[in-house]
């Protein structure tokens, strides 16, 4: 039982099946898995011990729902009792008709005027089943179906990058290009303002997404977007 | 087709942009990589801008056609890959790639680039079929003009395999070339309210209101037309994309010959 030991210091990058931990006295967590006495990693990424857990902060990987999450999703198909979104991940998410609006929707109503197919929705997950089916609700602040604007499709784990420290990131692009800005947890992000801006947030979203490793962010995008904006 | 996402397209070209901060009719860097493939008898990979595609040319031997018994003939096959885009799916050929198949076939068979008597092994028993396959690696829009330009390309690359009687030895190859007297080159140029635009990206493609696909030759002559969208288009229009796709050819030949 005192035998336990760490095979692996802060801040290491693992790769599936690397050894972390030996022994009983460490707790498996997010991306990491216990067998028998051994924690192993399950994806690649970074390692971070916080006292006994052990944790993995993954460097890419697909979208995993989670409930409570407010994501980007496409109308992919119209069902008799919903609709059938696209969430970037690899499960089927369902919005229902009684969760789709405030308003009353009668019996047998032409539900493409409520959403129609390639139409993009802010919504939120209410509930993953066992399976991984998702339900999704347009009941909440701020949900709603986002007219014209373009999409960028990002990798997931980098979506806290975009969003910062409390926002900082995205509220930085948002006021330095005047675009809306709206990111979704599952990695799609939608920008709607004139084109020439819209341009360079979507790039300034693309340079975080492939260096969002290295130091000084922040400073690295506002010089970006200041010199794109010269042009 | 998208309503939200037509608005939005046309709200870029209306200001004389596009989503990678393109001019209308430009198009995005093409990049060309001849004879790629070791296994193939010929091979060519292109690129325009994130657009992958693949051609790999191979030498088969089989009977001829009976209304053409001197002549060899060639089969052009396109695999629209599910890695390439998440539209794709797996299986046999779906209605878009097989027009992209029949539009570079055309353009090659009707240009005459390629001497199908030279094929020809012995009159009315043994000829040559060429066979060319496109495969996208990465679909970002506009396959057709990348399809079409490493296919000619990857057909001037190609040399015979040897061969005795009937048998192909196809691990050594000869040196003999195959005869190509044109480069047929495809512009895809898209009409999208009243614009004209070339090399377009996947989202453009989507809300097109119509599409000519001009194969051109050198000598400016027409060899193959492919109309495709909802909407007519009337000869003005025609004139202006024929003029434009002859000015874009102009282009990639320049970049053919680096």
């Amino acid at each position: 039982m005192n035998k336990s030991k760490l095979k692996v210091s802060d801040n290491d990058i693992v790769v599936p099946g690397e050894l972390l931990a030996q022994g009983m006295n460490y707790l498996p967590s997010h991306g990491t898995y216990r067998l028998k006495e051994n924690i192993l990693s399950s994806k690649l990424g970074l390692v971070r011990i916080d006292g006994k857990v052990i944790k993995l902060i993954p460097l890419s990987g697909k979208y995993l729902p989670k409930k409570g999450d407010v994501i980007i999703g496409k109308i992919k198909d119209i069902n008799f009792s919903g609709w059938r979104v696209e969430t970037n991940s690899a499960y089927v998410a369902m919005l229902s008709m009684k969760d789709a609006s405030s308003d009353y929707i009668p019996k047998g109503a032409d539900l493409t005027k409520y959403f129609e197919v390639g139409d993009f929705i802010l919504t939120k997950i209410t509930n993953v089943t066992s399976q991984n089916l998702i339900d999704l609700s347009m009941k909440g602040p701020g949900l709603k179906k986002l007219n014209s604007g373009r999409i960028v499709i990002i990798d997931p784990t980098k979506v806290p990058r975009i969003i910062g420290k409390r926002g900082s990131m995205v509220s930085m692009i948002k006021n330095s290009t005047k675009c809306n800005i709206i990111v979704g947890q599952n990695g799609v992000i939608w920008i709607k303002g004139e084109p020439e801006d819209e341009y360079i947030a979507s790039e300034a979203i693309k340079i975080i997404e492939k260096e969002s490793h290295v130091s000084g962010l922040t400073n690295r995008i506002n010089e970006f977007i200041k010199s794109e904006k010269v042009k | 087709m998208n309503k939200e996402l037509k608005k939005h397209i046309e709200k870029y070209l209306n200001s004389n942009t596009r989503y990678d901060n393109r001019k209308l009719t430009e198009f995005r860097k093409v990049s060309i990589e001849p004879d790629c493939i070791k296994t193939a008898e010929g091979s060519c990979r292109v690129k325009i801008g994130k657009t992958d595609v693949l051609v790999g040319v191979k030498f088969e031997l089989g009977k001829p056609y009976p209304d053409k018994l001197d002549q060899g003939t060639i089969t052009v096959n396109t695999e629209l890959l599910p890695m390439s885009s998440p539209d794709f799916e797996p299986g046999p050929p779906g209605i878009d790639a097989i027009e992209i198949a029949r539009v570079v076939d055309r353009g090659i068979r009707e240009s005459g680039a390629l001497d199908m008597k030279k094929l020809c092994v012995k009159k009315g028993e043994l000829v040559w079929i060429v066979a060319i396959d496109i495969c996208t690696l990465n679909h970002a829009g506009n396959i057709l003009d990348a399809a079409g330009l490493a296919a000619i390309i990857a057909l001037k690359t190609a040399r015979y395999p040897s061969r005795k009687g009937e048998n192909v030895d196809y691990k050594s190859l000869t040196k003999t070339k195959l005869s190509i007297k044109k480069t047929p080159i495809p512009i895809t140029v898209l009409k999208i309210g009243k614009h004209f635009i070339v090399d377009p990206l996947v989202e453009e493609e989507k809300v097109l209101d119509s599409r000519l696909t001009i194969t051109t030759t050198k000598d400016k002559k027409i060899c193959s037309l492919q109309k495709a969208g909802d909407e007519p288009l009337s000869l003005e229009d025609i004139e202006k994309m024929i003029d434009l796709a002859l000015e874009k050819s102009e282009e990639i030949r320049k970049i053919m010959k680096k």
